[in-house]
Order: C-alpha cells, then structure tokens, then sequence
C-alpha cells in the first residue's frame, strides 16, 4: 500500500513558525532556556526552530545542542538492528536552565526517557521540556507527554511516520507508512 | 555495516578493514563520553565481565577496568597470583569455573602465545585478548592506529617504523597486521637478533640502520626490550643497543621532518627513548593512553551487542 501524506512543506512550515511563537513566547529572550536535539533526527527540527527564533526574535540568546542518546537506550542487545551512535555537541551549562528536548516523532516515549537520562551527565537542568513535531498519541508506553506539539496522529503499532526534510530528502513532507517493519 | 565480521576479538589478524573503521567510529563517541562530565553510560549494565590476567599488567588492566566501569558493566577481577593456578588447575577448567558464576565476557592476558585462540576453541564465551605472549595484544594496536590517524590522518600509504625487539613483542605483530589493513607501509628496524627470520612472510621491510629507516618515515613506534621473555642474550650490552637504536632528540632533530613518536609502553626512559623524546610533542604517548580507554569501551560495546 501506498504511503499516505500526512503533511505536505506549506503545513510544516506553519506549524514550525506556530511552534517558534510558543517558544518565544514563554521562554522570552532564552537567557534561561536552551534547546537539546535529539540525534540523528531531532537535530533538523532543532536547526529549523532555532533559525526562525532567531527571525522573529532578533535580540536572544539562544543555544542549541545536540544529545545522543545511543548508550542510554534501554533496547541494546534486546532488539536486532544494531544501535549507531551519532555525534553529542553540547557546549554549554545546562545547569539551572530550563531545557527544551526536541525530536521529531514522540511515539512510545522510550527515546525521551533515554535522552532524560543521558541528559543528566551535562548537569541539572532546572526544567526540562518536550517539543515535538507528531505526536503519536494513544501508542505510549511510558508516561510521556510533550509540552509543544506539531500535529496528533492517530496510528496503530505497526504503522510508521517518517518525517523527510529538504536538507535531506528534497522536500518537507510526512508520511504514514503502513505495515512496516 | 553497524556490526563486526567477530563474535571474539583474539588478535588483529581475524579482523577486517570495516572491523577497524567500526571500532575507531564508535571510539569518536565514546572519547567525548569519557570527556563528559559524569563519565558513565549505562549500556553494559547487564552484563559481567570477568578480568583474568595470568601476566603481569599496569595500563591494559586500569584501561580495561576503567572502560568496563564506564559502560556500568559489573566487573571480577583476577591474577594469577594466589589463585589455584598454583593448584594445578587448567586454563579450561579455570575460566569454565568463572563462566559458571555467569560471567559474559572474558578479558584475558596469559604468557602463553595463542591462548586465547585456544581458549575461543574450547569454551563458551566471548573473548577479549590482553596480550598472549609474543602473539597479539589487539586493543593495542587498534589505539595505536586510532592515536596515529587522529594526528596524521587515513594511514593509506603512510610510512610506519616499527623499532627494537620485533621478536619478543605483541604488540609489534598486531601492529604490523592493523597498520597494513588500514593501506600504510610498515617497517620493522633492530638488531639482526631480533628480528624473525620469517618476518619478510608478512610483507614487511627490514631495515637494520636506525637513522635510513627513520628518514623514510612518518611515525615511529618504540618498542621495550622485552628482557622477561629473553633466556640469552640477544645484543653484546643494552649501552651497544642504545648507540644503535635508541632515539635521541639530536638524532630525531637531524632528519628533516615531523616523525611522530609513539610508544606502547612502559618505558625505559634512557634505552630505547630518551625522556627528551619521550616528554617532547612529537610524542603521542599519553594521548595513546587516554584512547585506550575509548577504544577499549568501543570493543566491549560492539562484542557485547553480539552476546547471545
């Protein structure tokens, strides 16, 4: 079966300057707050977001990192594929600020309780937020929610979203992939 | 290709060139691990690892230890001494009495070359070799490779010198077998005495002269003289020796370019390496150390998602 769209460039790009307002909006000028993508696939939506709070808020001081959390999951040597690492770039203090996580896909919520994990290794954070661009909703398996949200999508467990960025597949668009593995 | 061609690291020689590249990526993460603040990842956190050293060891036991606390994996430690070796008891049924107290994964060093091989052939686990004898010592030469690459880049067709006692070391074979399948030129230099006679087999040059080897060379790996594993004398007197193959600052200065300087360690400062040469920064001697660590956590990673 054909996969289906679930959100073409013009809706991505409302939803990311909807999700740049909100940020901008509680978070002000950032001196307190600072953004951790999540490796490999957070790291574009982080970038994205990044770069339109700097459009629209000109005078801040927003950092951005980057977290792997490849060591802390809790599926190595359970699951077939093998893990690959990616790269943690965070050069600054997380201490005392408030973080926001950002991935693309909140699905069972076994990344996010790796990435609250890993995250402790940089310091303590005084909060620590979520932000992600699909939520698949009623497929969690950890009492996890976000705080910024893209889009719900309704799918069942063996259904995959696939979210494709120009920076790497030419064009923003979603997917929902049936019955793949 | 996310996971090794080996279910045991026992010596280079098994490994191929993925195998290395594999490893040294997975080294990259775990170096920024081990700069971290809080130094621990809890992927091992299931799994045992039992240190059996049968030979004596300083930097390779505290390295492997290290990286197995880092990785949270649960840690028995063992030597020799004052273990029922004294007994009489067989290598066999030493490690399968550790393997019954549910031990995943052996690191093993043992004066006998080839142990672990025969170990691999007669027991049910992973094996990690330490150094066998005058066989291999694999992790050595992966931070060696690792060290050299993180300063001078790809090896292919680079110029490596391999310096002293070829004969009686490990780590020169392992390097020997990593250095080629990483493309560089390898070059073993020492005395006539202690160079194999079937070295020229492993597609080695042999260069006896000490200052024409280190002019074609862009790094060069000192060994020790191994004096434990010497029953005669191999050379008239260590001073003879160190005329001809230990490396001054003035020699080292005389040929006109950047050799870099490794040693695997421990030192004799005033043999083979002056401590000029050894505290100058043409030498990678502590950075080889910190990378073994990373390297180190790399392997138990990789062998560990293999684990049945």
């Amino acid at each position: 079966m054909n996969p289906k769209k679930i959100l073409n460039a013009n809706e991505i790009s409302t939803i990311l300057n909807r999700l740049s307002f909100q940020l901008i909006e509680d978070h002000n000028t950032f001196n307190d707050t600072v953004i951790i993508a999540i490796q490999p696939r957070g790291a574009i939506l982080g970038k994205r977001i990044s770069k339109l709070i700097n459009k629209y808020e000109k005078d801040n001081n927003l950092k951005i990192g980057y977290l792997d959390i490849t060591f802390f999951r809790d599926d190595f040597r359970r699951s077939q594929k093998v893990l690959k690492a990616s790269a943690t770039e965070i050069e600054f203090t997380i201490e005392n600020k408030t973080v926001v996580l950002v991935d693309d896909v909140l699905f069972t919520g076994r990344s996010i309780r790796a990435a609250l994990n890993a995250i402790q290794s940089f310091g303590r954070p005084k909060e620590i937020q979520l932000l992600t661009l699909i939520d698949r909703r009623f497929s969690r398996e950890l009492p996890i929610q976000p705080d910024y949200c893209g889009t719900q999508v309704d799918s069942r467990l063996n259904e995959k979203v696939i979210v494709h960025w120009k920076e790497n597949d030419l064009e923003d668009s979603v997917y929902l992939h049936k019955n793949k593995k | 290709m996310s996971s090794l061609s080996v279910d045991n690291l026992l010596g280079i020689k098994y490994l191929n060139k993925q195998d290395l590249n594999l490893i040294f990526k997975t080294s990259d993460n775990f170096k920024e691990v081990i700069n971290r603040k809080i130094k621990k990842v809890p992927s091992l956190r299931d799994v045992t690892i039992a240190n059996l050293f049968f030979e004596n060891s300083t930097r390779t036991k505290l390295s492997f230890e290290l990286a197995q606390k880092r990785l949270s994996a649960d840690v028995v430690n063992f030597s020799s001494s004052g273990s029922s070796i004294s007994k009489g008891e067989t290598l066999i049924d030493t490690v399968n009495n550790i393997l019954s107290m549910k031990v995943d994964m052996i690191v093993m060093r043992h004066p006998s070359p080839g142990a672990s091989v025969f170990l691999s052939k007669n027991i049910k686990s992973c094996i990690i070799n330490a150094g066998d004898g005058t066989h291999e010592h694999p992790t050595q030469a992966l931070l060696d490779a690792y060290s050299l690459i993180e300063k001078i880049g790809d090896l292919k067709s680079k110029n490596i010198l391999i310096v002293g006692d070829i004969m009686h070391s490990r780590v020169a074979l392992s390097n020997i077998f990593a250095y080629q399948k990483l493309g560089a030129n390898v070059t073993v230099c020492g005395p006539k005495s202690l160079i194999p006679k079937s070295i020229e087999s492993l597609n080695v040059n042999v260069e006896t002269n000490f200052r024409q080897a280190l002019k074609n060379s862009d790094a060069v790996n000192m060994l020790r003289i191994q004096n434990e594993r010497m029953s005669e004398s191999y050379f008239p007197s260590t001073r003879e020796y160190v005329q001809q193959y230990g490396l001054t600052m003035p020699l080292l200065s005389s040929i006109n370019k950047e050799i870099i300087v490794m040693h695997p360690g421990p030192i004799n400062r005033g043999v083979e390496i002056t401590s000029e040469v050894a505290d100058s920064d043409q030498a990678i001697i502590l950075d080889q150390v910190e990378n073994g660590v990373a390297i180190r956590m790399a392997v138990m990673y990789l062998l560990a998602a293999k684990l049945k």
